[in-house]
């Protein structure tokens, strides 16, 4: 019975985790669905949004989830604008030259958040209106960091599937990231679709970093976070929302049992070898929706 | 302007095309020859280093600038070199023969990871080879009755014989004298059936499959070819640094092999050679920067970050072809002066390519 309840918290912590890979990866897999570009500084996206909001909340003393919406809103701003000014002119470049401008973008964001006053390389934590308490069910002790972080990402997902389901703009964004040609041709504002997609992604960028705060704490290296997204996403296929929540859930959960059942060091490599093992297996991720392209 | 006219298939492969080509590098052979004699020690030091990245440039140019394959763990294979010349020199094996174990050790690694990834191809790629790095980087630290793990491990000088690389002017000839020979391997491969199969992957995937080349097959070959010259490099560096460390090996230093081959010139020898010069002159840029507007040493971390992320963006949105597409645009204009069109050199844009069904 000890054993089993163990094992269940073990997942409940993992599902967590996973959470947070999951919308990490739900932010990459935004844009490389709209634009087949894959960005490398959402894991630093995710930092600079920690750090706007630890400046909202703590420094300027902003209730939270004020403190929260204002940062969301920067970041969206910021992403949108990253679109426009970076990325734009790339479109139709080979991929590494998007790999490389992306990985260089962050390291950009990593050397202006250093240099800027009263950020720095120091460790900060954000002060929640939940943190600290902690939530029993039967024999399962879950604290409510990780019950936030479980119930904002079921919020975003449904939030995202209406969007997309349901509104103008999001049946837009899917034509766009089906064929860009061909929602040119209907009439859709292709460019600044893409510039919306980046803001939305930005915007989920912040919001991990802000859940995450007072977890992990705000720290410049923070971001690295998002290399570990980077096997959710691959595994659940690059190109596929839900194949993003499910890879970063089953990563989050795998690491967990590593973490608690092999000896130490392999809970830090237990993603890459997993991704590893499910693309030597299925090149193309586990929900993988596309097949040879034509010349 | 010089017009070459070709009379043969053979021409188009040939060693050297101009005899004037051939006078100019003969010049560069006897001014790095003579290099000890009019340089100082710090010069001739920095020069050692620049045939180690050059080298280390080659095997990611190999992959990234010729094959179009994305790595993004470069710096495992140069830890596996390093680690293993240094493993190697413990056991007293000779050093003609660890370095070219160390250049094998890490081209078998290279086979072993194309076993995973030999059918992804652009990002797919790029990712699993990041996730190689992370795995090497943890295995290095984790397994400490071989690597000794965080601590790191003392490397003793190049022992040949009686004879001691124990002069920097020593090192000099040895590292020059190995990118020399890299290069005209190099150039030899790229020239041979195999080195035209690369660059017809890179090309395109699917045009190189129709006309016969197996994907999966040069794909490992390149994987292993590029990670045994960057193990070289790495047991170079090793005796060069003597003492390594996990640590030495990140994401970082893969992502400096990546800029070298960005700033230097994707697909081009020359380019290699010209981003392990810029590489290695860089810190010292920085150093100049810093003093110039007076910053403090404590954001040296956060202006190196900047620095090199800066780089990359500007020369990806500006330069795509490197410092070595820019002296060659450089060279047209002088050559076709004044009758220099900016348009030659426009890029191309690709709207059809998807990896995406649509």
């Amino acid at each position: 019975m000890q054993g089993l309840i163990e094992f269940t918290q073990m997942i409940i912590s993992g599902v967590a985790t996973g959470c947070i890979y999951a919308i990490v990866a739900l932010g990459f897999v935004l844009i490389y669905k709209a634009s087949e570009i894959v960005n490398f500084a959402q894991g630093d996206l995710m930092m600079l949004g920690a750090f706007l909001g630890f400046s909202f909340i703590t420094l300027l003393g902003m209730p939270f989830y004020l403190g929260l919406g204002l940062a969301l809103v920067c970041m969206a701003l910021i992403g949108a604008l990253l679109d426009r000014v970076v990325l734009r002119p790339m479109a139709g470049q080979p991929v590494f030259a998007i790999v490389i401008i992306t990985i260089g973008i962050g390291f950009v964001i990593r050397s202006i958040v250093i240099s800027i006053p009263g950020w720095g390389t120091e460790t900060y934590g954000i002060d929640t209106p939940y943190s600290g308490g902690v939530t029993s069910l039967g024999g399962l002790v879950i604290s409510n960091e990780h019950l936030a972080i479980i119930a904002a990402t079921l919020l975003l997902v449904i939030v995202l599937y209406l969007f997309f389901r349901f509104t103008m703009l999001g049946v837009a964004m899917q034509a766009t990231s089906q064929n860009q040609l061909a929602a040119y041709y209907v009439g859709v504002p292709v460019k600044s679709i893409l510039s919306m997609i980046w803001a939305i992604s930005a915007a989920t960028a912040a919001l991990v970093g802000i859940l995450l705060a007072p977890i992990t704490f705000v720290h410049v290296n923070m971001g690295f976070i998002g290399l570990k997204a980077f096997p959710a996403a691959v595994i659940g296929g690059f190109g596929s929302l839900p194949g993003a929540i499910v890879g970063g859930l089953i990563i989050g959960v795998v690491e967990a049992l590593a973490g608690f059942y092999l000896p130490e060091g392999f809970k830090d490599v237990a993603a890459y070898v997993l991704m590893l093992v499910v693309l030597a297996i299925r090149p193309k991720g586990l929900f993988a929706q596309s097949v040879a392209k034509k010349v | 302007m010089h017009v070459p006219m070709k009379t043969s298939y053979n021409d188009d492969i040939r060693l050297v095309r101009q005899r004037g080509t051939l006078v100019w590098y003969g010049l560069l052979a006897l001014a790095l020859l003579a290099a000890p004699m009019y340089l100082g020690e710090h010069h001739i030091a920095q020069l050692s280093f620049v045939g180690i990245y050059a080298i280390a440039g080659l095997g990611a140019m190999l992959l990234v600038g010729y094959t179009g394959q994305v790595s993004l763990g470069q710096a495992a294979f140069m830890a596996i070199g390093a680690y293993t010349e240094a493993i190697l020199q413990k056991f007293g094996v000779p050093f003609a023969a660890s370095l070219v174990l160390a250049g094998v050790m890490a081209g078998l690694m290279g086979a072993i990871l194309s076993l995973s990834t030999a059918r992804l191809a652009g990002i797919y790629l790029a990712i699993a080879t990041l996730a190689f790095a992370f795995i090497v980087e943890e295995v290095l630290t984790r397994w400490e009755s071989l690597t000794n793990g965080s601590l790191g491990i003392l490397v003793r000088r190049i022992q040949v014989g009686s004879f001691t690389f124990d002069q920097e002017w020593k090192f000099y000839y040895l590292s020059i004298g190995l990118l020399v020979l890299v290069l005209w391997l190099m150039i030899n491969l790229l020239r041979s059936r195999t080195g035209r199969a690369l660059t017809a992957m890179r090309d395109s995937e699917i045009s190189a499959q129709s006309l016969g080349i197996q994907l999966a097959r040069y794909k490992a070959i390149v994987l292993a070819l590029s990670g045994a010259l960057t193990g070289v490099a790495g047991a170079l560096y090793a005796h060069r640094i003597q003492f390594i460390t996990p640590d030495q090996f990140t994401i970082m230093a893969s992502v400096e092999l990546l800029v070298l081959v960005v700033v230097g010139g994707l697909g081009s020898l020359h380019g290699a050679v010209f981003g392990a010069v810029f590489i290695v002159m860089l810190p010292q840029f920085i150093v100049l920067i810093r003093d110039a507007f007076a910053i403090s040493t404590s954001y040296q971390a956060g202006l190196d970050a900047g620095v090199y992320g800066l780089l990359m963006v500007l020369f990806m949105l500006f330069e795509p072809q490197g410092l070595y597409g820019r002296w060659q645009k450089i060279k047209l204009y002088l050559d076709t002066f004044p009758f220099y069109r900016k348009a030659t050199f426009r890029r191309q844009r690709m709207f059809q390519k998807s990896e995406q069904l649509r």
